[in-house]
């Protein structure tokens, strides 16, 4: 029964984030992710967010799919046209067509939130793995950084850090961005995993295993990290929505993509100045933006609440 | 009570101290070019080289000149701007409106969000639960940066209902769209708070003895529940100031509203980084100082911090 | 309300509680009879999970509906049936008539409240006491319940008590409104041993003043043995043996009752090994046919594993057992 719902897990339509709960507690009979995994089957909200989260990844990994035209095939004399059967959406300030430069837009918001996040992720594990595991010192001297980092409302660091790494003027800002997000965003995660961890710790079967003989590492990552990944993940999926919403808002800000980059959050910044001629460019990003967003918030939430039987 | 008061005080000097320095860090450390870093691309010249090297000690050790910035950030002295304006006055001027703004934003908003989630954390998983909910994940999926231009197209250019633009001495009503849209970044957070906490306090031991008690639901609720569901709630207002900041750079941009946000929005078009930097350092201290006012407040209102 | 001064204390009748929930129906109490006459002390019998504390909460009436629902029976005091009375005048029957203690006073009180406040409470709703007379009060009662310094303490919060002084609180803040009637909920099953004692010599003491009837919910049989009249034994949301506390502890007529018994450690008995009852009882979902105990019964034949359960049979007055092999169980 849990092998056959592993086997199903991995193949559902999932965030790449989403999956290595299973492959790191492969088959585990009736644990709390097997447990988790019943109830989100019947979940309509995991189910609707799950489908919405592979279009945009379809989405992204194949533009062509859904349009065959380029996103900058941009005619001035097209400015602010009306829609057409190729351009459902119009054109924009540019003669840009608005549908295709949506399309097209997917691939940038998602690498940016995507390499953002798998940042954070990794800085908050071992961050927070080793904080809530070795305690002492470690544990204050961690915790008193996050507290300095949370003393920093999160976009006035993002302004300041991503305006540092992207002073070459060539550069499209990617980089830039997801570095700036990914090296902000690990607070949460970390303090989530410390504090997952912290409660593993005491369990039993993590005494068992130390009595045992399994080393630190042993325990951390056969023992502590499957039991603990739940929460952690859940707050990666969220994250992940947030980093996209991010994106947006400091290329709005004109610290973020530029140039050659095609993201929802530049169509966002380049449609806004115009936005009393023309509406459809700013409406539309802004419309997949917030799709993309709250398919990862819910994905979260469907897990979040499988995970905590309270909730029920 | 004065033990915690005396480890908070400790520890917001500890995070005052490593707040300032990582801005100021991630603005000047290994900087290959200091006076890039402050005025981008744009000519420099010799008089505003000067006038930069007396502010910020570029020549200097890296800790002397975080010590000279520190030190001009506690003596209340922020330089000029790259426009050779005084920030001090800068700041003056911008403040009332951004407070303005703040309060009411917040103010329609919590008193919306908290009273909203109160009665879905009552009838927890009922349609009004469900509708809020759904209402705070637009919300909070829907950026400011794409809200606040549609807003202003509509309410304000199509349906003519508020004004586009709000000067420096606007009415309440003038600031009443910016508000609103600017609520909408702490709305969902305060909602789902509000909402879970109703929820688990309803679920309490201490609410079946009021029961017992024989008391009617509407104290039951209104005494027992809300005291201790609300001194949570309590705490986001130090997470919201954080995201009211971060919103009302984009509003205030969006509205020419000439406030704190807008003239660091302004600074980073136009890459003043004396600007940028001394707004952003005053902001984390006001976001510090009000976090600690938060937990000394919370901590008057829970006896068990109280009484410790 | 027209109070029935020749009807028993509290009858509760036939009493049927299930909770509807996701996962299905439990049927947590399944028909149970019970009775208390002023100043007599019953206590109700049972592991963890056979319905004991739902009886308790639906006599007072604040289960939470949904997902608990009463689907039959009747919770007579004084002859008047709680169950059909409008629900104001139910909440007077609550804290006036009918009190309540529950097992963990640190939860069961408010955090953010002083305990005079959560005691003068009493007065001020039920009463209209002022705020200087409901604090009055509750000093008179933290003086009752043997707490020292009780003018002192009046404004302490529930997290200054240790657990003894605690459970006092709710005793008093139970006793406010001079009851009739206190259901206790497993009052000491948190408290140290030494502590225990304390406390069941003060509710006895207490009893004996004012002649309550006392509903002693526990799992506790050596508690039970001190204190208690009458004892009900409960196994799957039934009564299963009803008997004064002599009868019982001498003869036990149900083999569950018995299997109890010969679950304490005795001290004459030492260097024998202990008898446990094996098996769990069963899922609320899923309850046996027949008689729900028959899975872990050593007395179980064909009979009990087929519908119906065994009815309750009259073995003396005031002596009820529902088995099929009475006459075994009692080796006659």
């Amino acid at each position: 029964m849990s092998d056959l719902n592993a086997v199903t897990t991995a193949e559902a339509p999932g965030p790449a984030a989403n999956r290595p709960r299973h492959g790191s507690s492969p088959a585990k009979p009736r644990s709390l992710a097997g447990d988790a995994w019943l109830d989100l089957r019947s979940s309509k909200i995991f189910w609707i967010s799950a489908a919405l989260v592979a279009v945009i990844l379809l989405m992204a990994v194949w533009p062509s799919l859904f349009t065959s035209a380029g996103p900058r095939d941009c005619v001035l004399a097209n400015k602010h046209a009306a829609a057409t059967s190729g351009a459902p959406f119009g054109y924009d300030f540019q003669g840009c067509n608005v549908y295709a430069k949506t399309i097209y837009g997917a691939r940038d918001s998602l690498i940016v939130g995507v390499f953002a996040t798998l940042i954070a992720g990794v800085v908050g594990l071992l961050a927070g793995l080793a904080a809530g595991y070795y305690g002492g010192w470690l544990d204050a001297v961690l915790s008193r950084f996050v507290d300095v980092m949370l003393g920093v409302p999160f976009l006035l660091a993002a302004i300041v850090l991503a305006k540092r790494l992207s002073s070459d003027p060539q550069s499209n800002g990617i980089v830039a961005v997801t570095l700036t997000l990914g090296l902000l965003g690990w607070t949460t995660s970390a303090r989530v995993m410390r504090s997952a961890v912290i409660s593993a710790k005491g369990q039993d079967y993590v005494a068992a295993a130390r009595m045992l003989g399994a080393g630190a590492a042993r325990q951390m990552f056969r023992h502590i990290l499957p039991n603990s990944a739940g929460p952690f993940l859940v707050v990666l999926t969220i994250l992940l929505g947030v980093n996209i919403a991010s994106e947006a808002t400091l290329s709005f800000l004109g610290v973020g993509l530029k140039g050659d980059a095609i993201s929802w959050g530049l169509a966002i910044a380049e449609a806004g100045p115009s936005v009393r001629t023309a509406a459809g460019p700013l409406v539309w990003p802004s419309v997949f933006l917030a799709v993309t967003v709250l398919a990862f918030i819910m994905l979260g939430d469907a897990v979040r609440d499988a995970f905590d039987p309270k909730l029920r | 009570m004065f033990r915690y008061i005396v480890r908070r005080l400790l520890q917001m000097v500890l995070t005052f101290f490593g707040a300032t320095f990582l801005v100021y860090a991630l603005m000047f450390a290994n900087q290959d070019d200091p006076y890039q870093a402050l005025v981008g691309e744009r000519p420099l010249s010799e008089a505003q080289r000067a006038a930069l090297d007396a502010k910020y000690h570029f020549d200097d050790p890296f800790l002397t000149q975080y010590w000279h910035y520190v030190k001009g950030l506690l003596t209340g002295d922020f330089g000029i701007s790259l426009t050779n304006r005084s920030i001090n006055d800068m700041l003056a001027e911008a403040w009332p409106v951004t407070i303005k703004l703040a309060l009411l934003a917040v103010l329609i908003s919590a008193a919306i969000a908290v009273s909203a989630g109160v009665f879905a954390g009552i009838r927890r998983g009922g349609i009004f639960d469900h509708a809020t909910l759904a209402v705070a994940l637009v919300m909070l999926a829907l950026p400011l940066v794409a809200l606040a231009p549609l807003a202003q197209v509509i309410f304000g250019v199509k349906l003519g209902w508020f004004p586009v633009t709000v000067t420096r001495d606007a009415g309440l009503y003038d600031l009443l769209l910016p508000a609103l849209l600017l609520g909408t970044v702490v709305f969902a957070t305060e909602l789902r708070v509000t909402r879970s906490s109703v929820a688990d306090n309803m679920r309490a031991d201490y609410v079946r003895t009021a029961k017992a008690k024989g008391l009617a639901t509407k104290r039951v609720i209104g005494v027992h529940v809300l005291r201790n569901s609300l001194i949570p709630v309590i705490t986001l207002i130090g997470v919201d100031i954080g995201a009211l900041m971060s919103g009302a750079i984009i509003v205030e941009g969006v509205f020419n509203i000439p406030g704190v946000g807008y003239q660091l929005f302004k600074g980073i078009r136009l890459e003043d980084g004396p600007l940028v930097v001394s707004f952003v350092s005053v902001l984390v201290i006001v976001f510090l100082v009000i976090n600690l006012i938060v937990d000394l407040l919370y901590a008057a209102l829970d006896p068990r911090i109280r009484y410790e | 309300m027209n109070f029935d001064p020749q009807a028993p204390l509290l009858q509760v009748n036939d009493m049927h509680v299930e909770f509807r929930t996701r996962d299905g129906v439990a049927r947590a109490v399944n028909g149970v009879n019970l009775i208390l006459r002023p100043g007599e002390t019953l206590a109700v019998l049972g592991e963890s999970g056979c319905g004991k504390s739902v009886t308790a909460q639906a006599i007072m009436g604040i289960l939470d509906s949904p997902p608990a629902h009463v689907t039959k029976g009747e919770v007579l005091y004084r002859g008047v049936d709680l169950l059909r009375l409008p629900e104001d005048e139910r909440r007077s029957i609550r804290a006036n008539r009918i009190a309540m203690i529950f097992q963990d006073a640190l939860s069961a009180l408010n955090p953010v409240y002083s305990v005079g406040f959560q005691i003068g409470e009493l007065f001020r709703t039920h009463r209209g006491a002022s705020r200087q007379e409901a604090k009055r009060r509750a000093v008179e009662l933290l003086d009752q319940v043997r707490i020292p310094a009780a003018k002192s303490r009046v404004d302490d919060y529930p997290h200054q008590f240790s657990g003894g002084m605690r459970q006092r609180v709710m005793i008093a803040m139970a006793l406010a409104l001079d009851p009739d009637v206190l259901i206790a909920d497993e009052p000491t099953t948190a408290l140290d041993v030494t502590v225990q004692a304390q406390i069941m010599g003060l509710l006895a003491e207490l009893q004996r003043e004012r002649t309550m009837g006392l509903m002693l919910i526990t799992h506790d049989m050596g508690v039970v043995a001190d204190v208690a009249d009458t004892i009900a034994v409960m196994y799957a949301g039934r009564v299963v043996e009803y008997a004064p506390v002599y009868d019982i502890y001498a003869r036990p007529a149900h083999p569950y009752t018995k299997a109890l018994l010969e679950s304490i450690p005795r001290l004459d008995f030492k260097g024998r090994g202990l008898n446990v009852i094996g098996g769990l009882p069963p899922a609320l979902t899923d309850i046996p046919r027949g008689c729900p105990f028959h899975p872990r019964c050593a007395y179980a034949r064909d009979v009990c594993r087929q519908d119906p359960p065994p009815p309750a049979y009259q073995i003396a007055s005031q002596r009820i057992a529902s088995c099929h092999f009475i006459r075994e169980v009692l080796g006659v």
